[in-house]
């Protein structure tokens, strides 16, 4: 006999007005090797048919799966049941718009920052399909993967007290998407316009560095190492800036 | 309800829909992708392993060339694949990879000098040379003469549909997430879009456009135990099938990968195997090497399933609470190997079955994995029967892949047949306009809200969608699996029939408001029992062994009567599809022969168009 789960789960259907946000209990016997995956199906085709959540690969690789799981947000589908206590809770990521239950629109979400970070390669080079391609070492392309890694599941956005409080907030992947770019000699931005992206209190000067993004990483990108180079970067740009300004032949003494 | 008016519209956002949305925004024209989830989250994220071009970069890949890989790929395909669509493919494959790293993949390069690999267990020395210093490097995959799977890590499908999905944003291509097609507006003769269901409310909408693209992916959910995403349950194919007119090709050919975990079927890679992976018996000892001497642990998947399957059913699975299994052993590839080029390997057995491959083996069984079957089209990926109606990717029989497809070419297929299917639709599109006609609209958009009124009401009945969809699922898993036979087959399709008469009879438990995720799956379950029963009964009808399609009671290939394409529509009222077949290729540059591993009797074929099959090729 597995043990009793008791499941108190977050139910809203913001498309109904008679619908009110509550909490809902479900209970489950556990199996072997049962996750929130295998549970949150089983409640839907045995108990409760409404019941909206999100899944895709069920192998923690395509971010679908995110979601508060007592408290802390994490993937659904790589959570095994047996390393929670017998009371389990499932609140949607914060954050994000919510689309019903425990579904939200990361979607639009990450559509609008990877526009916002112009997340692609920017180059005045045209691709030559009978030339070779450009060389790059291993140990480059290493570092860029590690970086590329992320799967924009939005735990990390959900962790962090920042976007919590300002909806503008950028959060910690975007940061590690500019990151990457910076990293890639294959786009050709400048320092300054990655500045141009990040500056003012949406950007890398309004997070506390409190670092709950990083904890919660399910793929455990190195958030805070790309949160202090951007600092650093960010920092000797802003500098370089002003002097552009006050030094002789910057903007100032051009009035 | 909202009408969405465009050049192209690509259902499925996954590499293949992305790739012909870039060619077709590329050359200017007005293009929406739809996706039943963010389009990063498609299945093509999920790929691990890598991507087959013939660079020859690497030592091991040295000498490769397009004409090895072509041959590869026909030998691959059992002689079941079309020769124009493989050429074309394996010519262009290089340009495709090497276009991918210019848009950004970080592909993993050659580091010069001395380094080890592993086969069969055993360590080999190899030198990578000095001027090939920083290349795109690959690695071994099954069923190729030379390495040339290009890869990030075991990451590759993920990074390429980033930067694909980049892309798609730099060009300002619109994506409609969370948009489900349920059914093509069609008059008989061209194609105008499609009905889809918004799932974030729950609304109708009509998407009128000069091409249509079905991109779906696979239809491995079908299967109970499938490697695939969830969300793989054939919805393009139904989208053709229910046309009446566009026939689904090659139904019956559908692979099985060596090493699903057990037992949730998540897949690892065919890459534990290229660097070197073995597979192990119950009694810690490897085996594939007795059935398969030369290639061994990396025959074609077909084979390799087989010789499991073989060997498990002789008494040498391990038992396990899910039945029988096998071991994958990676550990002699060391903490070092397995934490960077197999980390999402590593993550797996750890996360979902509590195993460190670095210490410990991993339990393996073959499970469903790819649909070489799809959409039948043209080697330009005009679908047959309905003008303005394309396909490409796993949705599509396009047809390079045969009767079975080699690791790492589906992501090369994706990517190149988006590449040149999209260049062609571009090329379709300049100057032509299509008559909307609004009747054919409203009468398809009336159908499909009718439909649903009809489920919500429960006016055909009461039965539970997941139900019927279980069944669905054992029915194929016990009759169409790894090994076919007459008897099984035959059951299968009747099971399939009663449960088919089922699916007519479902209706919803719940009523709410807006986002129903019942009728999501209540509105595709038809259609997936007729996907079904397209592969249980396309599969009886073939007497004959080949690539995936392995029939215990005709052990060999038939190339005499039955070198040919099985095509299968479904006319409306009928409860069985009808079968049609044409010719693989009319091109046969490389004649039938055998494929080198996975010894088999053939029958040759007597046409004098198939050139050179009196004289067979041999390897
Ligand atoms: C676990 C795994 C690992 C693999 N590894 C490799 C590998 O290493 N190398 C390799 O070559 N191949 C690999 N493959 C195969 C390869 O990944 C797939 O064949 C390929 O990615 C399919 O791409 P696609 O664009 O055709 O479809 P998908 O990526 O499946 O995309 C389908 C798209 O269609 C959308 N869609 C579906 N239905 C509808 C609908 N009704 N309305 C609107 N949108 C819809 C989806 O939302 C999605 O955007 C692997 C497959 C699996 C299962
Ligand atoms: S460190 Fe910055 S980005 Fe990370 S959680 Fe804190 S405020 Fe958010
Ligand atoms: S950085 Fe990590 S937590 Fe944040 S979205 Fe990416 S994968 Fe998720
Ligand atoms: S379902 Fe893909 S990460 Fe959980």
């Amino acid at each position: 006999m597995g043990r009793p789960l008791k499941f108190s789960v977050f139910r809203f259907n913001p498309l109904d007005p008679t619908s009110v946000p509550h909490m809902e209990t479900f209970h489950l016997e556990e199996t072997d090797a049962m996750t929130l995956y295998i549970a949150l199906n089983r409640i839907r085709e045995e108990q409760d048919p409404t019941l909206q959540f999100d899944f895709m690969c069920r192998a923690g690789i395509c971010g679908s799966c995110a979601m508060m799981i007592n408290g802390r947000p994490d993937l659904a589908c790589h959570t095994k049941t047996k390393k929670l206590p017998t009371d389990i809770t499932l609140l949607p990521l914060p954050v994000f718009k919510l689309i019903g239950d425990l579904s939200v629109d990361t979607g639009s979400w990450f559509r609008a920052m990877n526009e916002k970070v112009e997340s692609y390669i920017h180059t005045d080079k045209t691709f030559d399909p009978k030339a070779p391609e450009e060389r790059m070492s291993n140990e480059l392309a290493e570092e860029i993967y590690e970086l590329e890694r992320c799967i924009e599941c939005g735990c990390c956005v959900a962790a962090c007290g920042k976007a919590n409080i300002n909806n503008d907030f950028m959060g910690a992947t975007a940061f590690n998407r500019i990151a990457r770019f910076m990293l890639d000699p294959r786009d050709n931005r400048k320092t300054d316009e990655y500045f141009d992206v990040l500056r003012g209190d949406e950007g890398i000067f309004g997070c506390l560095g409190l670092l709950g993004c990083e904890d919660v990483c399910p793929k455990k990108i190195p958030l805070q190492d790309q949160l202090g180079m951007l600092r650093r970067k960010m920092g000797f740009a802003s500098i370089r800036h002003l002097f552009g300004r006050i030094l002789p032949g910057g903007e100032e003494a051009r009035k | 309800m909202d009408t969405f008016y465009t050049d192209l519209l690509c259902v499925g956002a996954g590499l293949a829909g992305e790739r012909v949305a870039v060619a077709a925004a590329s050359e200017g024209f007005s293009t929406i992708c739809l996706s039943i989830v963010p389009p990063r989250r498609s299945h093509s994220s999920a790929a691990q392993g890598g991507m087959q071009a013939s660079l020859g970069n690497c030592c091991m890949g040295e000498g490769d060339c397009p004409d090895v890989h072509f041959a590869d790929t026909v030998k691959g395909s059992d002689w079941g694949c079309d020769q124009e669509c493989a050429r074309l493919f394996a010519e262009t494959a290089p340009i495709a990879v090497r276009e991918m790293a210019f848009w950004g993949i970080p592909w993993n390069r050659v580091v010069a000098g001395e380094g080890t690999y592993y086969k069969g267990g055993k360590q080999y020395q190899k030198i990578e040379k000095k001027e090939m210093e920083g290349t795109i490097t690959a690695r071994d995959f099954g069923g190729t003469a030379k390495w040339r799977t290009c890869y990030t890590s075991d990451g590759t499908g993920h990074t390429l549909l980033f930067t694909m999905d980049n892309k798609v944003v730099e060009l300002g291509v619109t994506v409609h997430d969370r948009v489900d097609a349920i059914s093509l507006i069609h008059d008989g003769e061209t194609c105008m879009g499609v009905v889809a269901r918004d799932l974030k409310t729950g609304n109708l909408r009509a998407y009128l456009a000069k091409a249509t693209l079905i991109a779906t992916g696979g239809y491995g959910r079908t299967y109970r135990e499938t490697t695939n995403a969830v969300i793989n349950d054939g919805s393009g194919v139904i989208l053709a099938l229910d046309t009446g007119i566009v026939p689904f090709g090659n139904p019956e050919a559908v692979q099985f990968h060596p090493t699903g975990i057990v037992p949730t079927n998540i897949l690892v890679t065919e890459g534990c195997r290229g660097d070197g992976g073995t597979l192990k018996d119950v009694n810690g000892e490897r085996f594939m090497h007795i059935y398969e001497p030369g290639k061994q642990e990396l025959a074609s998947r077909d084979v390799v399933s087989r010789w499991m399957t073989h060997h498990i059913r002789i008494g040498k699975g391990v038992p396990s609470p899910y039945g029988p299994h096998l071991w994958l052993d990676i550990r002699h590839l060391g903490a070092a190997h397995i934490k960077t080029k197999l980390r999402d390997v590593e993550e797996i057995c750890n996360e979902f079955l509590d195993v460190d491959p670095i210490t410990q083996m991993i339990p393996v069984r073959p499970a469903q994995h790819y649909s070489m079957g799809g959409v039948r089209t043209n080697k330009d990926g005009a679908a047959y029967g309905l003008k303005g109606l394309f396909a490409a990717g796993e949705a599509a029989c396009w047809d390079m892949h045969g009767f079975n497809r080699l690791g790492g070419n589906s992501l090369a297929e994706t990517i190149v047949a988006g590449k040149i299917v999209g260049e062609k639709i571009a090329e379709f599109l300049k100057g032509y306009e299509v008559n909307i006609k609004t009747e054919v609209v409203r009468d398809a958009v009336n159908k499909q809200e009718a439909r649903i009124a009809a489920l919500i009401a429960g006016r055909d009945g009461k039965e539970s969608v997941y139900a019927v969809r279980n069944a669905i699922q054992d029915a194929l898993m016990e009759g169409v699996g790894i090994f076919r036979n007459e008897a099984d087959l035959k059951k299968a399709v009747d099971t399939l029939q009663v449960v088919y008469e089922r699916s007519k009879k479902v209706g919803i438990q719940s009523r709410v408001i807006g986002v129903n995720p019942e009728v999501a799956m209540a509105l595709r379950i038809q259609g997936m029992c007729r996907i079904a029963l397209c592969v249980a009964y396309a599969a009886l009808q073939r007497t004959e062994s080949r690539g995936a399609h392995a029939r215990e009671d005709y052990p060999e290939r038939n190339d005499r009567d039955w070198l040919k394409r099985t095509l299968a529509t479904w006319k409306e009222g009928d409860n069985l599809p009808t079968l049609n077949y044409e010719k693989p290729s009319k091109v046969w540059e490389l004649p039938p022969g055998e494929r080198g591993y996975g010894v088999a009797k053939i029958i040759y074929s007597e046409d004098p168009e198939v050139i050179g099959s009196s004289k067979p090729a041999t390897n």
